[in-house]
């Protein structure tokens, strides 16, 4: 009996019991389970297909393929995307557009294409209505109609940024994104300085992403770590307070953070009731002896309140008082003394300015409507998504390594520092990686807490979304949101490990 | 008789110069029961001692009081005759190998041994030195750069003994060390630790409730039970002169007889079984006349047929294993059916059948008339 088996091993395929070769047959008995295991998760498949994959693809793509203007004015499309841009705008050109003027203002057209010509060159979207009612009424040499209706049609770089509309698959919006300017001669610059945002946007969404990462993660290594060595009833008892922001609406959370943190909320009235208000700006005001902002963070927005806090303040503190509010007073007073009261004023209103971080008023911190809210919030709202990984891998590290380390002349410290926490490190790398990759694309709670500079590229999304109705910049926007979602990805790949991420 | 003897002055010479002490000890960890009740105990330097006893008696409780991660509810522990009681574990310089052996996955073997010299702050040359000497002295030269998950249970155990014993310290303790390893494997690492201890000299406390383990390993054995050291003695006494009856019970194997103290002649007691006739055994601890007591005999020290001489009782053989160099009888004796003869298989001893009745006895020191717990 073995003798055969050798034997065919060694001359021909192994064959099953009836007669077909062994591998033929495992490949058909796989086949059938897989398509079985194919068939459960099928439903799935499709749905994840038709309402995540296909919509991201689709928008991707609407954030360099922009048709409206192609679409809809035929005549001049072609001759627009021949002509280099350079050379002067010719009778051609202007007689294409008056046609297609006077076809989209039949087929009441005009109001989209208008739309999407002003994107390119604001001021665009009159010229374009106003010609077109007038358009059935030209005659040539048309390219002095279109003057005669509006002068605008007499600059070549208009022609341009008609021309850049004209181009249905353009990077104009992936440049837009990035702060660049893409024009009609094919050139690519920068935007003008006061007009780049959108760089220092995805600055500040990442640098905001990155605070609520960390400030997750010092909160939460401790609970974690509580909730791993706490006896079972009282971690369960501790794990419901942890998962609590996740059962209440995040309006009833935000509404709650309003109210602690306002001007006159729960925080302001605690920290000027034991002082601590106080404690913190003498403490800030150490560290930035001479720095406007701090100098300056009691002056507050109000600069008339902040004139007026003077005498109130020598009143308070005397005639040479030591805070804050007093050293910004007399700041104000020395400005007073050389350059009457509109110098004063002026250097009170830099003072606000550079304070409105900070406070305003009597001495109380805006910490809502602002970055520093935003960050507040979003820490509380993510903190779970940091303790859940955390919890499930410390719940794995057994204590007779703390011992073991402890026994060999560790202290508590080097124990902890190199025996726990790097076992602990693919449990920060998920919740590190979950909360970054949550918070990059937060909307929520930055619209509702956020204030001016709190705001995050979500929510320019949202604004070019629903109310410029760009869409094009909004999914160029994304995609660049997505690209950097997805390095930060590999970035944490290469460093930890991704295999090396433990969820739960 | 001679090995009992040896155990005896070891107990004797080792004890005097106590390097551990545990005086009147008690543990509570709920503030309700005692887990270790009144402990003294004098571990000798250079003594393998070994804690034994059932699971939950209090064994690791005491090791862990020894280490500093748990603390005395009462009483003083003594290291080189200065109270550690106020020490943090990480000062007390005891090494410990623990049962799962706590080898720190994220680091390699070498790192592993050389934890506990980055921590004392030894220079790279001194570490090196000494980590290499360390894996030398388990065998494991070859294996530095690995991670414990690369290693058998074997090569583990062999490196938590090494790790334990890189810092040199004076004392080690071990948690049933060898309790995740098959018996093969497990009979050849006791060797290995005992040959260890042997070489270096360290103080060894070692956990186990394995009896046979330790049994081959200890010097002396401290048998816990209900968190009290039931007897402190060398393996052979502890054998051989078992003092209670939770002891000749734990260690080794033991046919039990009840009965009743009649009378005491010196160092002997007349006892009646309680199913049967009267017999002589020696009094170790059966209280008075009148007070119930258990004999307890060795299956080995069993004399049948016709030398078993002036004790003889009648026994019927119920059941025979053969088990080739003994063979294993079970009778009933005085109405008790698990009396247990080991038969020494050679000549002079006739063939037993079963439901056969043949006399027993036995020398009458082996039979101990102990308390009747
Ligand atoms: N950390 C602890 N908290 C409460 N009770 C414990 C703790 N550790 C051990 N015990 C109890 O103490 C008794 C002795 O345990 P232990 O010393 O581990 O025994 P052994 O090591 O001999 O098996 C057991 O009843 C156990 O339940
Ligand atoms: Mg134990």
């Amino acid at each position: 009996m073995a003798e055969t088996t050798t034997e065919t091993t060694k001359n021909a395929p192994l064959l099953a019991a009836d007669g077909t070769p062994l591998r033929r047959k495992l490949e058909q008995a796989l086949f059938v389970s897989r398509m079985r295991a194919l068939g459960l998760v099928a439903p799935l498949l499709a749905f994840i297909l038709a309402v995540f994959i296909i919509p991201i693809v689709y928008f991707m793509i609407q954030g360099m393929h922009n048709p409206v203007y192609a679409d809809r004015m035929p005549n001049s499309t072609p001759i627009l995307q021949a002509w280099d841009g350079q050379s002067p705008v010719t009778e051609e050109m202007a007689e294409a557009m008056v046609k297609d003027l006077i076809l989209t203002r039949d087929n009441r057209e005009i109001g989209r294409v208008a739309t999407r010509v002003n994107q390119e060159f604001s001021g665009a979207r009159s010229m374009f209505t106003s010609s077109a009612r007038k358009a059935e009424r030209m005659e040539p040499p048309f390219l002095e109609a279109l003057v005669d209706a509006d002068k605008d049609w007499g600059k070549q770089e208009v022609w341009r940024a008609i021309k850049v509309a004209a181009t249905s698959w353009t990077p104009a919006y992936y440049l837009a994104a990035l702060d660049f300017q893409y024009a009609g001669d094919g050139s690519i610059t920068r935007q003008d300085a006061e007009r780049r945002i959108h760089v220092a946007l995805f600055v500040r969404t990442m640098e905001i992403s990155l605070i609520v990462t960390i400030s997750c993660f010092v909160l939460g290594y401790p609970v974690a770590w509580l909730l791993a060595e706490l006896p079972v009833r009282k971690a369960n008892l501790l794990m419901i307070l942890v998962l609590l922001p996740f059962w209440t609406s995040i309006l009833v959370r935000t509404t709650a953070w309003i109210a602690m943190l306002q001007g006159q909320g729960v925080m302001n009235d605690l920290m000027v009731f034991t002082g601590l208000n106080q404690v913190i700006l003498q403490i800030s005001m150490l560290f930035n002896d001479y720095k406007d902002l701090t100098v300056s963070s009691l002056c507050g927005i109000d600069v008339n309140a902040a004139l007026g806090s003077i005498p109130a303040a020598v009143e308070k503190f005397g005639a040479s008082p030591p805070g804050t509010l007093t050293r910004c007073g007399a700041e104000i007073l020395a400005a007073f003394e050389q350059g009457g009261e509109s110098g004063a004023r002026s250097h009170a209103e830099a003072l606000a300015a550079s304070a409105q971080r900070w406070g305003y008023g009597d001495e109380r911190f805006s910490m809502i409507y602002n970055k520093l809210g935003t960050i507040i919030a979003m820490t509380h709202i993510l903190l779970p998504f940091m303790i859940l990984p955390l919890y499930s891998v410390m719940k794995t590290v057994p204590p007779s390594y703390l011992r073991a380390a402890k026994s060999m002349g560790a202290t508590n410290w080097t124990a902890f520092w190199r025996v726990y926490f790097p076992q602990t490190i693919p449990g920060i790398g998920a919740g590190a990686l979950l909360v970054f990759i949550l918070a990059i694309g937060y909307y929520i709670t930055p619209a509702l807490v956020g204030g001016q500079d709190g705001q995050m590229i979500s929510n320019f999304i949202d604004f070019h979304m629903r109310r410029s109705l760009n869409w094009s910049l909004a999914a160029a926007l994304g995609g660049v949101l997505l690209i950097i979602v997805l390095f930060f990805y590999w970035l944490y790949d290469r460093i930890v490990g991704i295999d090396n991420m433990k969820l739960g | 008789m001679r090995a009992t003897s040896q155990g005896m002055d070891m107990t004797a010479d080792k004890a005097a110069d106590a390097f551990v002490e545990f005086e009147r000890v008690q543990k509570s960890y709920d503030g309700e029961t005692l887990v270790v009740k009144d402990l003294n105990l004098n571990i000798g330097r250079g003594e393998f001692l070994t804690m034994l006893g059932p699971s939950g008696s209090g064994k690791t409780t005491c090791l862990m009081m020894l280490a500093g991660f748990e603390t005395a509810t009462h009483g003083d522990i003594r290291l080189d005759g200065k109270a550690i009681n106020n020490i943090p574990p990480h000062k007390r310089g005891i090494g410990m190998v623990f049962q799962n052996y706590a080898l720190f996955p994220h680091m390699t073997v070498a790192e592993n041994l050389a934890f506990p010299l980055e921590v004392r702050k030894l220079s790279k040359a001194d570490i090196e030195t000494k980590v290499g000497r360390a894996l030398d002295m388990v065998q494991m030269k070859a294996f530095g750069g690995r991670r414990p998950a690369q290693l058998s249970g074997g090569q583990q155990q062999r490196i938590a003994l090494a790790r334990a014993l890189v810092f040199e310290p004076e004392l080690v303790l071990m948690d049933e060390p060898l309790g995740a390893l098959d018996k093969q494997l497990r009979e050849h690492m006791q060797y290995e630790i005992k040959h260890l201890h042997e070489r270096l000299g360290v103080t060894v406390v070692y956990v186990t409730h394995d009896q046979s383990e330790a049994l081959t390993m200890s010097d002396r054995i401290a048998v816990f039970n209900d968190g009290v050291i039931q007897q402190l003695a060398g393996p052979a006494t502890l054998y051989e002169k078992p003092e209670n009856a939770f002891v000749a019970q734990f260690i080794g194997e033991n046919n039990k007889l009840r009965g009743r103290v009649e009378n005491i002649e010196g160092s002997h007691a007349v006892i009646a079984l309680d199913n049967g006739p009267k017999v002589k055994a020696l009094a170790v601890n059966c209280g008075g006349i009148g007070k119930p007591t258990l004999l307890s005999i060795r299956p080995e020290r069993v004399i049948l047929g016709p030398e078993a001489g002036e004790t003889a009782l009648k026994g019927r053989v119920v059941e025979l294993i053969y088990l080739g160099d003994h063979i294993r009888c079970r009778m009933e004796v005085a109405g008790d059916d698990e009396f247990i003869v080991k038969v020494p298989n050679n000549h002079a001893h006739a063939v037993l059948q079963v439901g056969e009745e043949t006399p027993i006895g036995w020398v009458v020191d082996d039979c101990r008339a102990l308390d009747a717990a």
